[in-house]
């Protein structure tokens, strides 16, 4: 009983036009990673549990597992791929990449856009708004220490400092 | 400038924060498709039948059963567990069947059409139905292995229990524990269709393990198993053994279909199927004088290995070595077991045992000071070990440890004395919320077990590189704990070159010689000083060629690298392990040097119970250990605190929820670990004292600092509560039970000598 | 992924009128995903047909009325957090919105998508049954409003009929003069990203300060029953001035809870009764 066909699906990814004829249904995780090739994106349960597979939704942080991809139509959508201008890093990936707040990596991307979403709103967070906006991402590397140091530290780098 | 003891930037940092990092899932190759496993339905039976249902185009579907593995094992070191089931089942995620196709949609259909028919049989699932052996599922008596720890004389020590010495006994349990990686398990295989030659490829903790169960399975030799680790999300034990099944599996795939199989487990089945932390039981009798002076330890150590004996009887040696702690005691009786169930195999996870047999001791030794009305603390000063003196194993302690100088620094640290004091008095206002302090003193082990280092005799290369770097060539494998970072730190020295000359070869079995495994803390001290003396002959060949002249700068060895290369083809040096001499190990009787080093620790937990809804929160925590040369900070600290907090799951969290040996809450939603908001802040403190075999005097730290949290948390609740917690998780369900039954909670205390001898159970 | 997707249909419907016509012929609505691509992802999904309504601007939106707040069925966590009006008056509400999964899920979740879930562990439709909230229901044949008191029947059971969508959630305002109080405690298993094991909500208009009188009090509590349960008898027993053991007592009767993977029924149901207690402190009824 194969009742919706593929159709075209267009979108911005990390400021790209792209297409993929695909099923309205099938998640957005899958048309990164197998249709556009992006796998950056991590699948790491599949039932928007672990974050892994965050990206943002016109600035907004999704877990991309739980998306049908006909609801990102003419949306722009960030992936991690999206955020080192050619092969200089992103203020917050510098700050991940010195601070030891990616370990085994496999989190790392989700949790990078999930901390991105937050200096978005909120430029200056405390502590405690570092641990609420990245509660949905799980760890099992670092105890998140490392973690909270990179994003105040992404911050410092953001105003400038050395 | 050393890079030892600097921060620099981890080897595959930018791989990592950039998405370029490739792991098993994100690769794909011409031709490639997917392979599903098909497990047993229940947990113990005879295989009637396996019928393929209809409306699946079988004709189009590759299927292997245990009728097309040519031997049927996957070898580890009993070999007791096939590769397929064959005839019987043995526990409810025992692979039967293996699928493989182009569309992964069509073969999740194809694996629910499969049927097993199996005659059941009876079962076991507890380490006391295991032992009580009323039905046998291994061996003659469901018992993998049983060790002895002889110290002393215990049955005349506890024939003093009198009015001077009292005798306290206690049971302590510890549940599975998920290793919960966040990349979930994979592996890629390919057959060459001309030599038949299978490369693996994937998510591994040690890639030899693997090869050596290809060539088991196959019958063919090592040149035909080549196995390359990728890109890995994570290990913590996890993908030290069943990557070995995954592998096999998928070659068996490969062979038969003739194309490229990837498997890559969905989150359920890698909870449900893959290996966890053995469950444990632990009884202790303590005789104590009166002044706080253990006269006797007696320990009955039990774990549950589940259905195969893969790792378990060297879980086991890890957990029995440890069960008697950082303490000098005289005469110390420890039985181990690591016994049967029909639950799926239980594995390595960080710490090996320790954990377990650390957690009941260090739970056991505040019920002690509570019985004699000392302080947790003041009873552990009046027995630790001290240099000279001799542990469990007779062991004689070479390291200069002041285990009480770390406590007394811990209780500074930790404001232990006002927050007792503090805490006690808020406390007793009967408020919702109530607060304590526990903490748990402990060693762990360095290294392989006894002579397994020398059986191990691990290999490292170096070569020179073309363009004047030098390459490091091992199987120990990156799997975030920074292996690649420090053995570049390392190399870098030993040379004299910066950290950016060194590259570290990606573990492929047909590049790098057998390091050995990635598991048991051994990464940097054993293998880190391999790697610190192939990179020195490197140097030293260069000079003995008069190629270069010291002394030397970076740009001066790579001149001369280059040169050498260029002008021999080929620059390349090994090392080899050899134990140090005044290391003995008796292997029968467990005694003497179980490990050539330890690496020794004090932990302080901060716990809030609330009485409302008895969840009890780690509000601080300090880590304070004594680890030899931190060789990287960063990442020596990230090893603590990430392992500090998977010890706040273990201790809280972390329950595994069995159904007739299958776990029911395989979902990330219902199997809890800790997030940002869950974890206190975690103060890492190190102390260094260098050790003389380490590279730079590193000892082992990955699994140290899971042993400590869970007995410092349950002893912080007993501070706050009053509430004995014998298991753990300390779930807010088991302390509201504990405190309806309030009373029960009491150590049992006896003032005459005990019947019986060597029968501890 | 579990299931194949080709037997799954995902229509689009730009209007409210759309979504109802297929709903009518048996679709089932689509919002945030952040349920049915759960079961979608775990093979579980037991529906096939499915309309998109996500994009209805119809059914988004937060209205503040002088009498009540309405809230479009695709108002989100994040957007019940974030509006001002809601964040001052529905203070429950919104710490149930922060108390959802993580800022991922609140981005997607939705309170009709919630609702319609009905599980009885979901953390919103405790505070909606403490203020007293109603639902409007949109078909083809116009819309009703029905108590959200009444909407569960059992598990996951509903009065929504064939063809009725969640259109909007209307929670009355608080009358001027009243002293409200509000008290929320979702007890689950860790501090985020957590499915309750128990949910409290309750809600008390006390007139005359704090030695006052509550002459209206609900209360509701999630995770304890098959359905997220109003505890009519524990108010009464509360505006009746009744002893705190009486209203624990109507509590204990109000509540049936079960074992199961999370937790189980007797630390459910002692929980309850502590967080009852806690609450009737909470409002100074315990003396």
């Amino acid at each position: 009983m194969t009742v919706s066909r593929d159709v075209d699906i267009a979108l911005r990814v990390n400021g790209e036009e792209r297409t993929a004829c695909v099923h309205p249904m099938r998640r957005l995780l899958d048309v990164l990673r197998e249709d556009l090739a992006l796998t950056g994106t991590k699948e790491g349960c599949g039932e928007g549990e672990c974050g892994a597979c965050a990206v943002l939704v016109d600035g907004k942080l999704v877990d991309s597992c739980l998306v049908p991809v006909a609801q990102v139509r003419g949306r722009e959508v960030t992936t991690i791929e999206g955020l080192a201008k050619r092969d200089t890093l992103a203020s917050i990936q510098q700050a991940f990449a010195e601070l030891g707040g990616a370990q085994c990596g496999i989190c790392t991307p989700g949790m990078i856009l999930a901390a991105r979403a937050l200096l978005d709103r909120v430029p200056d967070p405390t502590e405690s708004d570092v641990r609420e906006a990245l509660a949905g991402n799980i760890c099992r590397c670092t105890g998140y220490t490392r973690i909270f140091e990179s994003v105040l530290r992404a911050v410092q780098l953001e105003r400038g400092a050395p | 400038m050393s890079s030892i003891g600097q921060p620099v930037l981890r080897k595959e940092a930018h791989a990592k924060v950039t998405g370029r990092a490739r792991y098993v899932d994100d690769v794909t190759m011409p031709g490639l498709i997917h392979g599903v496993t098909v497990r047993s339905s229940c947990a113990r039976g005879r295989i009637r039948g396996i019928t393929f249902g209809p409306g699946i185009p079988w004709d189009e579907i590759t299927v292997v059963t245990a009728r097309d593995v040519p031997h049927n094992v996957v070898a580890l070191i009993n070999d007791d567990q096939p590769a397929l089931a064959d005839g019987v089942i043995n526990h409810p995620e025992e692979p039967v069947v293996l699928l493989a196709h182009p569309s992964r949609a069509l073969l999740e259909k194809a694996r629910a059409a499969v049927h097993i028919d199996v005659e059941p049989l009876p079962a076991v699932f507890t380490i006391e139905d295991a032992i009580a052996a009323r039905t046998v599922v291994w061996g003659a008596d469901n018992v993998f292995k049983e060790y002895w720890i002889r110290k002393g004389d215990v049955d005349a020590a506890l024939a003093r229990v009198a009015a001077d010495v009292v005798l306290v006994e206690g049971e302590y349990a510890t549940g599975a524990q998920e290793q919960l990686y966040i990349e979930p398990n994979g592996m890629i295989a390919v057959v060459d269709a001309a030599s038949g030659a299978i490369t693996v490829s994937g998510s591994m903790q040690c890639p030899y393990y693997i090869q050596k169960a290809l060539m088991k399975l196959f019958g063919v030799g090592p040149e035909h198993a080549r196995v390359v680790q990728m890109e890995t999300g994570g290990g913590f034990g996890g993908k030290e053994e069943y990557p070995s099944m995954i592998a096999v599996h998928a070659a068996l795939l490969a062979k038969k279909s003739g194309r490229p199989v990837k498997i890559v487990y969905d989150r359920a089945e890698d909870m449900a199927a893959t290996t966890k932390r053995h469950p444990s039981r632990t009884r202790h009798r303590t005789a104590i004088t009166r002044d706080g002076r253990i006269v006797a330890l007696d320990i009955d150590f039990a774990i549950d290995g589940g259905a195969y004996s893969t790792l378990s009887q060297v879980v086991l040696s890890r957990g029995c070595i440890h069960a008697a702690g950082p303490y000098d005691v005289e005469n110390v009786r420890i039985r181990a077991r690591a016994v049967a169930t029909n639950a799926p195999p239980h594995g390595a996870f960080r710490g090996f045992g320790a954990p377990q047999s650390l957690f009941a001791l260090e739970r056991h030794m505040d019920e002690v000071a509570r019985v004699l009305g000392l302080r947790p603390e003041e009873l552990r000063r009046r027995n630790f070990v001290r240099q000279g003196q001799t542990l469990a194993t007779g062991q004689v302690v070479r390291d200069d440890v002041d285990m009480g100088a770390m406590l007394e620094r811990a209780m500074t640290l930790s404001e232990w004395n006002a927050k007792r004091a503090c805490f006690a008095e808020e406390n007793a206002r009967g408020g919702p919320v109530r607060r304590g302090m526990g903490l748990a003193t402990f060693l762990h082990g360095t290294g392989f077990t006894g002579s397994g280092e020398k059986h191990l005799a691990s290999i490292v290369g170096a070569e020179g590189m073309a363009d004047g770097r030098v390459r490091v060539l091992a199987a120990s494998t990156e799997i975030g704990q920074g292996t690649s970072t420090i053995f570049a730190q390392i190399a870098a020295d030993a040379i004299g070159v910066g950290y950016d000359d060194i590259e570290v070869a990606t573990p492929d079995t047909r590049d790098v010689p057998n390091s050995g495994p990635t598991v048991a803390s051994r990464t940097c001290t054993i293998v880190g000083k391999l790697v610190e003396s192939a990179a020195s002959s490197i140097k030293a060949q260069l000079v003995a060629a008069g190629t270069l002249r010291e002394p030397y700068d970076a740009r001066a060895f790579r001149e001369a690298c280059a040169k050498y290369v260029r002008e021999h083809g080929r620059l390349r040096a090994t090392a080899e392990y050899v134990q140090p001499k005044d290391i003995t190990w008796d292997e029968e009787r467990f005694r003497g040097d179980a490990y050539g080093a330890y690496s020794w620790a004090v932990y302080v937990a901060q716990v809030a119970v609330d009485m409302r809804t008895y969840e009890a929160r780690v509000e601080d925590f300090w880590a304070l250990q004594e680890v030899g040369k931190v060789i990287h900070p960063v990442l020596a600290a990230g090893q603590i605190e990430g392992g500090v907090a998977q010890g706040i799951g273990w201790a809280l969290f972390e329950n595994v929820v069995w159904k007739d040996g299958r776990m029911a809450n395989d979902r990330m939603t219902d199997y809890i670990v800790p997030t940002s908001a869950d974890v206190p802040p975690i103060r890492v403190v190190f102390d260094e004292q260098p050790y003389a075999q380490g590279p730079h005097g590193a000892k082992g730290i990955g699994e140290l600092p899971m042993d400590g949290p869970a007995p410092a948390i349950a002893n912080a609740i007993l501070d706050a509560t009053g509430v004995s917690v014998r298991r753990v998780p300390a779930r807010p369900e088991v302390l509201f039970e504990s405190m309806e039954s309030a009373g029960s909670s009491e150590a049992r205390v006896r003032t005459r000598a005990p019947e019986g001898g060597d029968r501890v159970a | 992924m579990r299931s194949d997707i080709g037997d799954f249909e995902l229509a689009p419907a730009a209007t409210l009128r759309e979504a109802c016509e297929r709903i009518e012929a048996g679709y089932r609505p689509l919002a945030g995903g952040t349920d049915v691509m759960v079961l979608l992802s775990a093979g579980k999904l037991g529906h096939a047909r499915w309309v998109d309504v996500w994009g209805i601007d119809e059914l988004r939106g937060i209205e503040v009325r002088d009498d009540a707040i309405v809230l479009g069925a695709l108002t989100t966590y994040t957007d019940v957090r974030r509006h001002e009006v809601v964040v001052r008056e529905l203070p429950m509400l919104v710490q149930a919105a922060s108390e959802t999964g993580g800022i991922a899920i609140q981005n997607r979740g939705t309170l009709g998508g919630n609702i319609a879930n009905a599980s009885p562990a979901a953390d919103s439709p405790p505070a909606l049954l403490a203020y007293g909230a109603e639902l409007v229901l949109a078909s083809r044949a116009g819309t009703r409003r029905v108590p959200y008191a009444d909407f569960h029947t059992g598990y996951k059971k509903t009065v929504a009929r064939p063809g009725e969508i969640i259109a909007s959630v209307v929670v009355p305002r608080a009358s001027a003069g009243d002293r409200r109080v509000h008290f929320y405690r979702k007890v689950g298993p860790r501090r985020a990203q957590a499915i309750s094991k128990v949910c409290f909500a309750a809600c008390a208009d006390v007139s005359g300060g704090r030695a006052g009188r509550v002459h209206q009090v609900r209360i509701a509590l999630g995770g304890v029953a098959p359905i997220v349960v109003r505890a009519h008898e524990a108010e009464k027993a509360i505006v009746a001035g009744e002893s705190a053991d009486r209203v624990g007592d109507a509590i204990g009767r109000a509540i049936a809870p079960i074992d199961d993977v999370r937790s189980t029924a007797r630390y459910r149901r002692q929980v309850a009764l502590n967080l009852t207690r806690d609450f009737l402190h909470h409002v100074g009824l315990d003396a």
